[in-house]
């Protein structure tokens, strides 16, 4: 697995490794999509969506799948994962526009309508992005959840944006 | 002198756990602690924390600190702070640096009827040139700068090593406010999990697999302000030519853990080297206790693993504590101990927890062959 060795996971292995939703159900809308490729014992995704849309099962090391008919893309298991290994994908939000939700726990949060900067899984910036929404209730306990609006031929690349100083 | 039912040495997660159990079971509890507040290493780890729902997961191990405190609290926990175990001696007897108000120090005894020995584990360093200039230093006290302290270890960081403590704590010197300006690992793969791999390489961390930090450079006060790395051959040695120099002001090293054992080994518990544990470990049996009767071990101090393993093996030491105090009745304490023993088999699975499971029946079958029953007697060398 090249990730061993950089760091980063490549799209094309990623989808070898994972179970990511087919484009029938990304032609729905936003759902999740779980980046998580190593049998670590852990589940709180499992747990933390209330529609059971992510399973785990027995042993707590086998990969969560996401049931693409369960999840709305509501983002709580994002905030839930300790790995931060799961995004929100919705490939269909315009014409022209995608968006992508991610945890983000640096400081200044983005606020909705900024623009930003969007990077891929190794860092690099590959477009502009605008955040348009912020989601960071007490629930989600400090891992507030961005979503950025993002030109949609970068969907499958973007995975966070560019980290800002504080002032 | 002071009497106890059960002294422990180390206020950590498996400290806390002990006493807990230990204090829950009836026992009259002291834990001994040299910091000046309890926790050990938990209220470093601002980090949610993987697992099963069983064990928190998903909740800080800041939290975690605060759940167990107040557990300890709301069953009489005694806990002594500011306070250095300075000796164990035969007969149970713990010597004790006390720490008074006013930074006072007074040396007490305390016979304690078991003991409990949580103490830890430490940080390994590596040597290169320049290795002692201020601004370089463990990975965990740039943790303890960032997360306790709230102060900035520097603001360029070259952090070294790819282990969970590696990649976690460049990703919390980010959230600090420093820039983490290189990652560098001497093996071919990363060390840690992947996922912890792949937010820092989100937030822009460079990472130099196959190299090591060959020079620490320091300025006119000698502080680091460039670091020189390089390549490494397949045994590990740098290849000329290839050196890069860093424009930074702080190196962590996060080199991996070994345990603390100075206690154990007073008391002359027959110890075993174990690679995977990080070192040389007390023989232990399945009640956490060593060769010495009445002396229990649990967390990282019997090998480096982490902090839900830690809290499982501490609980069972104060569970089989108060069972050899007849706290608790035997069949009682047995099927606590086979949940606790079934739950640390989950903790211990997949591919970075097998190592560990296996490690762990090594040194319980090494115990029955070369121990079989804890010995009453201390058996002192030459």
């Amino acid at each position: 697995m090249a990730l061993e060795n950089t760091g980063y996971l490549e799209y094309e292995e990623l989808v070898q490794i994972q179970t990511i939703p087919d484009e029938e159900r990304f032609k729905k809308g936003a759902v999740a999509v779980i980046e998580c490729v190593q049998q670590i014992p852990c589940n709180p995704c499992e747990a933390a969506c209330s529609r059971k849309a992510i399973i785990i099962g027995n042993p707590i090391t086998n990969l969560p799948i996401v049931n693409g008919d369960e999840c709305t893309g509501c983002g709580i298991c994002v905030s839930k994962c300790p790995g931060m290994a799961i995004f929100i994908v919705n490939k269909v939000h315009s014409e022209t526009k995608a968006t992508v939700a991610f945890p983000y726990e640096y400081f200044p949060i983005p606020t909705e309508g900024e623009e930003v900067k969007a990077v891929n899984r190794k860092g690099e910036v590959v477009c502009d992005g605008k955040v348009i929404k912020v989601m960071n209730p007490k629930a989600f306990d400090h891992t507030p959840v961005i979503t950025i609006e993002i030109p949609k031929e970068y969907v499958d690349q973007v995975r966070s944006i560019q980290r800002r100083r504080a002032e | 002198m002071i009497e106890k039912d059960v002294v422990i040495v180390g206020a950590g997660p498996a400290g806390l756990a002990a006493g807990i159990e230990a204090s829950k079971a009836g026992a009259n509890v002291l834990i001994i602690d040299l910091n000046i507040k309890p926790g050990g290493q938990l209220f470093k780890q601002i980090h949610k924390f993987f697992g099963s729902s069983a064990h928190r997961s998903g909740t800080r191990g800041m939290d975690i600190g605060m759940l167990l405190l107040r557990e300890a609290e709301e069953n009489g926990v005694e806990i002594w702070l500011k306070s250095t175990v300075i000796g164990l001696f035969p007969g149970n007897k713990v010597a004790v640096e006390k720490g008074l108000e006013n930074e006072a120090k007074e040396v007490v005894t305390i016979l304690a009827k078991k003991i409990i020995v949580a103490t830890g584990a430490s940080e390994n360093v590596v040597r290169f040139k320049g290795w002692t200039k201020p601004g370089v230093m463990g990975a965990g006290a740039a943790q303890t700068m960032i997360n306790v302290n709230h102060v900035k270890p520097g603001e360029k960081v070259v952090m070294l090593g790819s282990g969970n403590v590696g990649l976690i704590v460049s990703y919390q010197l980010m959230q600090a406010g420093c820039d983490v300006v290189a990652l560098v690992e001497a093996a071919p793969k990363i060390g840690g999990y992947a996922v912890h791999a792949a937010k820092i390489r989100r937030a822009g961390v460079p990472i130099y697999m196959k190299h090591t930090i060959i020079e620490a450079i320091g300025d006119e006060t000698d502080c680091v302000k460039e670091v020189v790395i390089a390549e490494v051959d397949d045994k590990f040695q740098p290849i000329s030519g290839t050196e890069k120099v860093i424009e930074a002001d702080c190196v962590a090293i996060a080199a991996g853990l070994k345990p603390t054992v100075e206690l154990t080994r007073l008391l002359n518990c027959e110890f075993t080297f174990n690679g995977v544990f990080g070192g040389f470990i007390p023989l232990h049996n399945k009640n956490m206790e060593t060769s010495v009767e009445g002396v229990y071990v649990a967390g990282d101090a019997t090998g480096v693993e982490e902090a839900n393993t830690a809290l499982e093996e501490g609980r069972i030491a104060g569970i089989a504590a108060a069972q050899s105090l007849s706290l608790i009745a035997d069949k009682e304490a047995e099927e606590k101990k086979d949940a606790i023993w079934k739950r640390l088999e989950m903790l211990r699975l997949g591919p970075f927890g097998e190592r560990r499971l296996s490690a762990k029946e090594v040194v319980l079958a090494e115990y029955l062959n070369k121990v079989g029953m804890p010995q009453a007697e201390i058996k002192l060398k030459g």
